[in-house]
């Protein structure tokens, strides 16, 4: 199925979010997840399951004013 | 010692950490800015790009505390959702959150910033606000749970220094027991050092420290300029008057016609 991770399509065979992200590979790093624009926190992401076409945000500390 | 949800702060400066030159400049500067609180932000980030982690490591180092922002939101459940992955990520409940109404003078959204307030207040979340000078927005953000204002002082990035003082004096007044801390538009140390003295207890500052030419050596002269205001507010500044006073005294002059 194909899903969007940060704006872009790719595909995938990951059934919900934590595979998903061990599947691209974020192995340890330090991210918070949304699905279709809603919250998922680190320990929900494997009872997230995915459908065609979600919208995943992988977001990562970043500089701020 | 400032005083923001229930933590105490030496230093009256917190310092953005965004438009650096380098990771290293960043972070001398945030040393020499003596600052205890920087404020750090979400971005998406590939799994092949490790600019975050490495970033986030960096700001560990230094021992400061974090308040994440919301920068870039512009509706309410934004701001909300990316307060929550903030709170995951960088592990704590402060939140500046920013909801922009307009995008060339990234002013706050004030209807939405209650709003998102509200519903991050009722969560846990340790609010502060990025808002106007506005004293109908203050009270209702008040009222919403937020202990913490940052009303602006021009807009994000732009250094124009306080562009509003009739309004943010009659903000300090209203409020004399709610931390007021100017966020965005100061643009050198002059500014921040008259925010303090008209009684403002910090300053945020970046755009004005990360694009000087040496952001180190600024980072230090806010520090001054900080501290400088700071005193002066304490130690009473005298009535401004409009006719001329002699500071030598009259009596005893020579009589030399």
């Amino acid at each position: 199925m194909k899903i969007l991770v940060n704006g872009a399509w790719r595909d995938t065979s990951a059934v919900d979010l934590a595979a998903a992200l061990h599947e691209m590979g974020y192995g340890e790093a330090v991210v918070a997840t949304a699905l279709n624009g809603e919250f998922v926190p680190a320990g929900s992401r494997p009872a997230a399951r995915l459908a065609d076409g979600d919208r995943i945000e992988v977001l990562a500390p970043m500089q701020g004013g | 010692m400032l005083q923001v949800y229930g933590i105490e702060l030496r230093s009256r400066l917190f310092l953005g950490t965004s438009r650096y030159p380098s990771p290293a400049v960043l972070s001398e500067a945030v040393k020499a800015s003596r600052a205890q609180v920087v404020t750090v932000s979400l971005r998406r980030e590939s799994s092949g790009e490790r600019a975050g982690q490495g970033f986030w490591s960096i700001i560990r180092e230094l021992g400061v505390r974090v308040l994440p922002n919301t920068a870039g939101c512009h509706s309410v459940k934004e701001a909300v959702t990316t307060a929550h992955m903030a709170r995951e990520v960088f592990g704590t409940s402060w939140i500046k959150l920013e909801v922009i109404g307009e995008d060339d003078t990234l002013q706050p959204d004030v209807f939405g910033l209650v709003e998102a307030a509200r519903i991050l207040a009722a969560d846990g979340f340790e609010v502060f606000p990025y808002t106007t000078e506005d004293l109908v927005a203050a009270d209702k953000l008040l009222a919403a749970g937020c202990r913490v204002l940052m009303p602006w002082g021009a807009p994000i990035g732009s250094g124009r220094g306080l562009n509003n003082l009739f309004g943010l004096k009659a903000l300090r007044a209203h409020f004399p027991e709610v931390p007021l801390v100017i966020d965005a538009g100061i643009g050198v140390p002059s500014h921040a050092a008259q925010a303090m003295e008209l009684g403002f207890d910090a300053v945020l500052i970046n755009t004005a420290v990360a694009q000087a030419a040496d952001p180190v050596r600024m980072a230090a002269a806010f520090a001054q300029a900080v501290e400088a205001g700071s005193a002066g507010r304490l130690a009473g500044p005298m009535e401004p008057r409009d006719l001329a006073v002699p500071s030598t005294p009259v009596i005893g002059t020579a009589f030399l016609k």
